[in-house]
């Protein structure tokens, strides 16, 4: 038994142990949702971040340690956040076409989604630096953190709320758009995919991409658009209004 | 070969994104200048075709890419505990508000569905 603890905390402190977890946890939960054929609530990210927070905090792990493993596959969003610029060009004579009416949306859809969210909190009298980690929660996590940082929220907390963001949104985006009278016909798989990627990110395009091939075109558009008018025009925004 | 020079010039852009973000004190984050520096290169050819294969690998598995972070929410249960509910009520309403007015602006917008792939 002493044999088998030190093993395990041997293990639980190399890197290993939390790139393995990962990604083993990950396969596993990605099967769990082919099989419940790909219920929202049944989401991936959802089910791998709860079953490894659970696993640590009952193990006794420090999340930093488990994130010496982790950080590889989190330094990935890098590389991931500069690839979203192939869904921009493979749309782009879309955009071309419709450019103007896809950058209203997503300039309206992303004021509404950041506006809303300041407004709600300052309501709901949170202190300044859980509301500032707010303002970028439709970013993707890694611009997000970014963004907090210079508007004076905090990094960690603006990736959490982002993350969870995203999960309302592949959560629940279908019963919202279902609800509005969006259709199943190309129009409306396209406004679905596009309003997922611009209001829940990357987890909301994910979502989008798992379901229907328009729907995941336009949200990985979205998402692209929304990373780079949210990272230009949300620090402008706030430097003018300081 | 092809997904490695993918893979290169991502990572190639996002560190020229990064440098100039620094040498010129930019406001907005290195990836997203990478992003730009990415979309003027895929002007060529060559970029193109080795570019595409990376970047459907990373797209397809960006849902993989949020749980390490998301897993910090641990570090945090502290101030979830005291400002849980009412974070979970912003975050919830304010993601149905952007949705909504997105999905909404772009139907009334587009009228002429773009066409097929």
């Amino acid at each position: 038994m002493t044999d088998f603890v030190e093993l395990w905390v041997y293990l639980a402190s190399t890197p290993l142990f939390g790139l393995t977890a990962t990604i083993v946890v990950y396969v596993l939960a990605q099967a769990f949702y082919a099989r419940m054929q790909h219920a929202p609530w049944a989401n991936p990210t959802l089910w791998s971040i709860l079953l490894i927070a659970t696993g640590l905090l009952v193990t006794g792990v420090a999340y930093p340690t488990y994130f010496s493993g982790a950080q590889f596959i989190h330094f990935l969003l890098g590389p991931a956040v500069v690839a979203m610029a192939w869904p921009i060009w493979l749309r782009r004579h879309d955009l071309r076409r419709h450019g103007l009416s896809f950058l209203v949306a997503a300039l309206v859809g992303g004021a509404a989604a950041a506006g809303s969210a300041v407004a709600l909190a300052w309501a709901m009298d949170l202190p300044s630096n859980v509301w500032l980690s707010l303002v970028p929660k439709s970013i993707t996590a890694p611009v997000a953190m970014g963004v907090a940082e210079k508007i004076g929220g905090i990094p960690a907390l603006a990736a959490v709320f982002a993350v969870l963001t995203g999960l309302v949104g592949a959560l629940s985006g279908r019963y919202l758009f279902d609800a509005m009278g969006l259709g199943f016909d190309r129009a409306g798989w396209v406004a679905r995919g596009f309003a997922l990627g611009t209001a829940a990110h990357g987890i909301g395009a994910a979502r989008a991409n798992q379901v229907n091939a328009d729907a995941g075109a336009f949200a990985g558009l979205a998402l692209g658009l929304q990373v780079i008018l949210g990272s230009l025009l949300l620090p402008l925004i706030w430097r003018w209004l300081g | 070969m092809k997904p490695l020079q993918g893979i290169a010039w991502l990572l190639a852009l996002q560190t020229a994104g990064e440098l100039l973000a620094r040498a010129f004190a930019l406001p907005f984050p290195g990836p997203v200048i990478g992003l730009l520096l990415l979309l003027l290169a895929l002007r060529s050819s060559t970029v193109q075709g080795c570019v595409g294969a990376a970047a459907d690998f990373l797209l397809a598995h960006l849902s993989l890419l949020f749980v390490p972070v998301g897993v910090g929410v641990m570090t945090h249960l502290g101030l979830l505990a005291a400002f849980g509910g009412r974070v979970a009520a912003v975050i919830i309403l304010s993601t149905w508000v952007g949705l909504w007015v997105t999905a909404w602006t772009l139907r009334r917008l587009l009228r002429v569905p773009p066409e097929a792939p």
